[in-house]
């Protein structure tokens, strides 16, 4: 027993050191970088990052960016989760073939398919033109809302997967209990389905809101240089400015703002499935 | 007693989730379906509807040298960064998915951390790591990136199939005087093979999509795909750009197919 220990704890030893050099190796690099000026140890890229109002303006209006296209998501994402988990089995494999297909799909091919879509020539406004909503053409592209729109879609899968594995493992018969005690389909769905699936909500969001707030191809090519948000801001100063210095310290500043957001979704997780138990 | 205001209730509540689920699916296919389209236009524009239908673009992805090269340069990377991705993740995944003791939590958390942490930071930290290390821009540095983004998709879908491999198969073989790598051989590798080639697949695919990480380490030279259509899209709209997410699309489709057919793809991707 003491050989196969020893046996197993061997066989992660070589990712181990793997991942010691070529993952703890540059994270620490570039937190060496970024406290690091003219040779000296300083603070000085972070005092400057963090007493910019220009800069903060960016990290804010990146994390603002990631709130909004995470709630879009989940109010389409939730529907989708709770048809594919109630469906029958067929339409069940169909919803879920379209939902995995474009989490294989490379990110910049599905970005380029809204460029195509949200232009002034483009379908949604062709659409929304015929249907008589609107008069003139929206600019969707390079503006906020389209960034929101398609981070939203982009990220769905992500968000869907989580939901649909929470929901599947409510007990069926809360739901008819609730109905038999005389609860109607909305109020059930409020007092239940939503509470019990939290934690699933909580998992796709925090999977959401990283991935959207980090998002760099949807962000550029959607948003363009005009809309500027924290992962432009640090590959322009990276490799565009060359300071990498700063654009480390900015990177970490981002890092650890997106991990505080995403640290208290978690708690508010841990919380809410408190509650339902204590309820 | 079906009253009209429950049925009511009931009604608005299914119209609600129903058109809302139902925008979502047309929501996630449209894009991908009107590139397609798209893509086959026989005008030099981005136009949807097209005015008409020709393979021209496709026929001009022949004569683009720098496409070519950057897609030859994603699917060397995505070959040694799942082969480097497997062996290394395989045994760890032995490792931490056999034990319950409190290191190999710790480890398996450490090597799924890189799927938590931003991309973008660990592609800048290891351009920085890189350089400093003297090593020239080639392709090494992009592999050794990809397996850290990539290996805990291998983890994660190994240890799924150990979890789920009958251990009392592993006693019997134990005790009926096979040797320990025996068993591994011929009982255990052939029981979680499934979710290793998920894993392995879902690794290359990852690999050859990776933009964050490619993005700082890939130069001129080592031009990968995603970074090269992100540029061409960036500058000009390319119509052979299309072509060339089109070609993406469809082989993607067909890859996920026969990994659906030989590994059940989706049921570890959920």
């Amino acid at each position: 027993m003491v050989a196969n220990r020893r046996a197993e704890w061997t066989l992660a030893l070589p990712l181990g050191l793997f991942f010691v050099a070529f993952f703890v190796g540059p994270l620490a690099q570039l937190t060496i970088e970024s406290a690091l000026s003219d040779g000296q140890l300083s603070a000085s890229h972070y005092v400057r990052f963090l007493g910019d109002r220009f800069y903060l303006s960016i990290l804010w209006s990146t994390l603002w960016l990631g709130a909004k296209a995470t709630l879009l998501c989940l109010l389409f994402a939730y529907p989708l989760a709770w048809l594919m988990t109630y469906a029958s089995p067929r339409v069940r494999s169909i919803i879920l073939f379209v939902v995995v297909l474009p989490i294989l799909t490379s990110v910049v091919v599905r970005t380029f398919a809204w460029i195509v879509i949200l232009g002034s020539q483009g379908v949604f406004n062709k659409a929304l033109l015929a249907l008589g909503l609107i008069e003139r053409p929206l600019r969707l592209l390079f503006t906020e809302t389209g960034v929101v729109i398609v981070l939203a879609q982009v990220m769905m899968p992500l968000m869907v997967l989580p939901i649909s594995a929470a929901l599947s493992r409510i007990d069926p018969n809360l739901h008819d209990a609730s109905a038999t005690l005389g609860a109607g389909e909305w109020r059930s769905f409020w007092k239940i389905t939503l509470p019990l699936s939290m934690p699933g909500i909580i998992a796709g969001c925090i999977l959401v809101y990283a991935g959207a707030t980090t998002a760099f191809v949807t962000q550029t090519l959607i948003g363009s240089a005009q809309l500027l948000y924290m992962p432009l801001a640090i590959y322009q100063q990276a490799l565009g400015a060359n300071n990498w210095g700063f654009a480390a310290a900015m990177s970490l500043v981002f890092m650890a703002a997106v991990l505080i957001i995403v640290y208290f979704l978690n708690l508010a997780g841990r919380l809410s499935r408190g509650n339902i138990y204590a309820d | 007693m079906p009253t009209r205001s429950v049925t009511l209730d009931k009604l608005s509540f299914r119209l609600v989730m129903f058109v809302l689920a139902a925008a979502s699916v047309v929501l996630l296919m449209l894009p991908t379906v009107i590139l397609l389209l798209t893509s086959f236009t026989s005008t030099a524009t981005l136009k949807f509807p097209p005015e008409g239908f020709s393979l021209r673009w496709y026929a001009a992805l022949l004569e683009a040298r720098q496409i070519q090269d950057a897609a030859w340069n994603s699917v060397v990377v995505a070959f040694w960064t799942t082969v480097i991705s497997v062996l290394l993740g395989l045994a760890a995944a032995l490792a931490v998915g056999r034990s319950n003791a409190q290191w190999a939590k710790l480890t398996d958390a450490f090597f799924m951390s890189p799927l938590l942490l931003p991309a973008l930071a660990f592609g800048f930290g290891a351009l920085i790591f890189f350089n400093r290390l003297g090593i020239a821009q080639t392709m090494a540095p992009i592999v050794l990136g990809h397996v850290v983004v990539c290996v805990p998709f291998v983890i994660r879908n190994t240890v799924a199939a150990l979890s789920q491999l009958n251990p009392a198969l592993i006693e019997a073989s134990l005790s009926l005087g096979a040797s320990e790598f025996y068993t591994l051989r011929r009982v255990t590798l052939p029981g979680i093979a499934r979710g290793v080639a998920a894993g392995a697949f879902i690794a290359f695919m990852s690999s050859f999509d990776n933009f964050p990480v490619s993005l700082f380490l890939a130069d001129v030279r080592t031009q990968m795909l995603p970074i090269h259509l992100w540029e061409l899209i960036d500058n000009q709209l390319d119509v052979r750009t299309a072509a060339a997410a089109g070609l993406i699309v469809i082989g993607t489709l067909i890859l996920m197919m026969l990994a659906e057919r030989f590994a059940s793809i989706t049921r570890y991707l959920r």
